[in-house]
C-alpha cells in the first residue's frame, strides 16, 4: 500500500537528481556544497524513516550549516528569451496543457479514490490520498511536458535544478518551522502565553472576550507560522470556557471566527513560510517580506471584521 | 517563562536579517533547552519532526513540468494571451485569479492554484503583460516586483478565506475534534456558514484593492 514512507521516496527523486545534476557539474566551484545540500535533503525524505533520529538530525544541521556559508549555485544554461517567445508561438495555448493536467490529475485522484481503493483493493493510506494525487498529478504533468515539447536528453534535470536553485533554502523552511512548531509545543510555550494573555485582562464581557480570543488566535498564528497550532491552545484556554459557557457564545461561530482570525495571523508572518517566504523565492522578489506587507491591509481590516462579527452577531440577548 | 527565550530568538533573528534556517534553529536549541532537553536530544528531536514533515516536500515535485515548460515559453504564452484581452487590466486579472482560487477552493478544491505551478510560470507573467500592454512600455523593476507580490497575495487570501466554507476541509475538522474533546458539539456545515461572511468580506476588501491598484500603474 502506498503510505507517507513511499510517498517521502519520491519526494526524495528531485533533490537527488538536483544533487547529482550539481555533482557532475565539474566546471562550479561550489558544486560539492551545493550537491551536499540537496543529497542530504534528498536522504531524510526517502531514506529519513529507516535511519536513527540522531542521523537524521546531523543531516538537517548539515543542510543549515551549508546554507549559512551561502549556496551560490552556479546558472544553468537555458533557452533565451528571443527563442522563447519562438517556441511559445510555435506550440501556442497547448503549453497550459502540461500546467493543468497537475492540478487536475491531483483532484481526479482524490476524488476517485476517497477511500484509498481501487476495485475493492487498499492502494493508498487513505490519509494520504492526496499526496499520492499530487505526485501522480506532478508524474503526468511531466510526461505530458515532455510529450509535447520534445527538449533534448539531460533538458530535464537541468530545468529542475534552474528552479529548484532559484529558490534554494526556502524549500526546506517550511519543514524547519514544522520541526520548531513541534519543539515549542514540547516546552510549552502555548501554555505560558495563553497564561499570560489571560492574566492580564479581565475578560467578562462578548467584547472584550472576543477581543482577546481574535487577537490571541492572530498573534499565537504569528508567532508558531500556523493557525492550527494557536487555535487548540486559544480554544480551549478562552473560547470554550469564557466566549462558549459562560458568556453563552455560538460555538459553531466562535470556532468559525477564531480560526479565520489565525488565518489573518498566517498572512502577517514570515514563519509561515511556504505561504510568504517560498514564493518570494520564486517569483525572485528582493524583498524578503514583499508578500507580507501586500497582505498586511487586507489582513488587519479582516481581523477587525471578524471581531466585529462575531461580538455582534454570535452572542444573542446578552449586553455589548 | 525562559521557554519564550525561541520567540525572542525568532522576532530578533528575522529584524537583524540573519539566515532564516540558523535562526530557526538557534530558537530550537534555546527553547528546548529551557524545557530540560541537551544538546544531543534536540539534534533528534529536530531531526524526527524534520522527517515527520517531509509530506511539505511533496509539493516540489511540479518543479520538473514547470521548467520544462518555461523552457518552452510557457510564460511568454501567458503574457501573449493576456495582451490580447484589452479590457483585461493587471488589476482585472489578479480579480478574475481571486474569483477562481477562492470559489475553487470553497468547492474543497485547493490543489487548483499555488505559487510555483500557477503564480510563477502563469499568473504572474499574465498580471506583467497587461500592465505592460497598458503602460506601452517596458515596466520599471519596482513595478514588476510589486505585481508579482500581488500575485503571491492574492494565492494566499483567496485560499485562506475560501477553504473554510468546504467542510470536510482540514481546519474545519479539527474545529470540531478540539470542541468535542470539551464535550461541545458543532455540526460543520454551520461553522462552513460562520466562514461565509469573512470570505465575502476577503473579496470585497482585496477586490476593492486590487481594482486601485490599477490606478497606481503606468499608462
Amino acid at each position: 500500500m502506498i503510505g507517507l514512507d513511499a510517498i517521502g521516496i519520491a519526494a526524495a527523486t528531485l533533490p537527488a537528481a538536483v544533487a547529482l545534476h550539481h555533482a557532475c557539474d565539474i566546471r562550479s566551484p561550489r558544486r560539492l556544497r551545493n550537491a551536499g545540500f540537496w543529497g542530504a535533503f534528498a536522504t531524510t525524505l526517502g531514506a529519513g524513516p529507516w535511519l536513527p533520529d540522531l542521523v537524521n538530525g546531523c543531516l538537517v544541521l548539515a543542510m543549515v550549516a551549508l546554507a549559512t556559508l551561502g549556496l551560490k549555485p552556479a546558472p544553468v544554461t537555458t533557452t533565451d528569451d528571443a527563442t522563447r517567445a519562438t517556441l511559445a508561438r510555435r506550440w501556442g495555448a497547448r503549453l497550459f496543457l502540461p500546467a493543468l493536467a497537475l492540478p487536475l490529475v491531483t483532484l481526479g485522484g482524490t476524488l476517485a479514490l476517497p477511500q484509498g481503493r481501487l476495485a475493492g483493493i487498499a492502494l493508498v493510506d487513505p490519509r494520504q490520498v492526496t499526496l499520492a494525487a499530487l505526485a501522480a498529478g506532478a508524474a503526468v504533468a511531466l510526461v505530458l511536458a515532455l510529450l509535447l515539447t520534445r527538449p533534448p536528453r539531460g533538458t530535464t534535470v537541468g530545468e529542475a535544478r534552474r528552479l529548484v536553485d532559484g529558490i534554494g533554502w526556502p524549500m526546506v523552511l517550511p519543514q524547519m518551522l514544522a520541526a520548531l512548531g513541534g519543539i515549542f509545543a514540547l516546552a510549552g510555550v502555548g501554555k505560558v502565553v495563553a497564561g499570560g494573555v489571560l492574566g492580564l485582562v479581565a475578560v467578562d464581557t462578548p467584547f472584550v472576550a472576543t477581543l482577546v480570543y481574535c487577537l490571541g488566535m492572530a498573534l499565537f498564528t504569528i508567532v508558531m507560522g500556523n493557525a492550527f497550532a494557536a487555535f487548540p491552545i486559544m480554544t480551549l484556554g478562552i473560547g470554550v470556557p469564557i466566549l462558549i459557557h459562560q458568556l453563552h457564545g455560538d460555538p459553531a461561530a466562535v470556532a468559525a471566527l477564531g480560526m479565520l482570525s489565525g488565518f489573518c495571523g498566517t498572512l502577517l508572518t514570515p514563519m509561515a513560510a511556504n505561504f510568504n517566504i517560498v514564493p518570494v523565492a520564486a517569483l525572485e522578489l528582493r524583498d524578503r517580506f514583499a508578500v507580507i506587507r501586500v497582505q498586511a491591509p487586507t489582513a488587519l481590516l479582516l481581523l477587525v471584521f471578524n471581531i466585529a462579527a462575531l461580538t455582534l452577531l454570535a452572542f444573542p440577548g446578552s449586553p455589548k | 517563562m525562559l521557554v519564550l527565550s525561541g520567540i525572542v530568538i525568532i522576532v530578533l533573528g528575522f529584524a537583524l536579517r540573519i539566515h532564516p534556517l540558523l535562526v530557526v534553529t538557534a530558537a530550537a536549541f534555546a527553547s528546548a533547552a529551557a524545557a530540560g532537553h541537551g544538546p544531543i536530544a534536540v539534534i533528534a528531536l529536530i531531526g524526527k519532526a524534520f522527517v515527520d514533515a517531509r509530506f511539505l516536500a511533496v509539493a516540489w515535485l511540479a518543479l520538473p513540468a514547470i521548467g520544462l515548460l518555461e523552457r518552452a515559453g510557457l510564460r511568454e504564452q501567458a503574457r501573449a494571451v493576456v495582451q490580447r484581452l484589452r479590457r483585461a487590466t493587471a488589476g482585472r486579472v489578479l480579480l478574475g485569479y481571486f474569483l477562481l482560487r477562492q470559489a475553487a477552493a470553497a468547492l474543497g478544491l485547493t490543489a487548483l492554484g499555488g505559487h510555483v505551478p500557477m503564480v510563477r510560470p502563469i499568473v504572474a507573467p499574465m498580471v506583467e503583460g497587461a500592465a505592460e500592454r497598458d503602460a506601452g512600455a517596458p515596466l520599471d523593476d519596482e513595478t514588476r516586483q510589486r505585481l508579482r507580490a500581488h500575485a503571491a497575495a492574492v494565492d494566499n487570501i483567496a485560499l485562506f478565506f475560501g477553504e473554510d466554507v468546504f467542510i470536510a476541509i482540514g481546519s474545519i475538522l479539527l474545529i470540531r475534534a478540539i470542541l468535542q474533546q470539551e464535550g461541545v458539539t458543532v455540526v460543520p456545515l454551520e461553522v462552513a456558514m460562520w466562514a461565509i461572511p469573512s470570505a465575502l468580506a476577503a473579496l470585497l476588501i482585496h477586490g476593492a484593492r486590487l481594482l486601485r491598484l490599477d490606478r497606481t500603474l503606468p499608462r
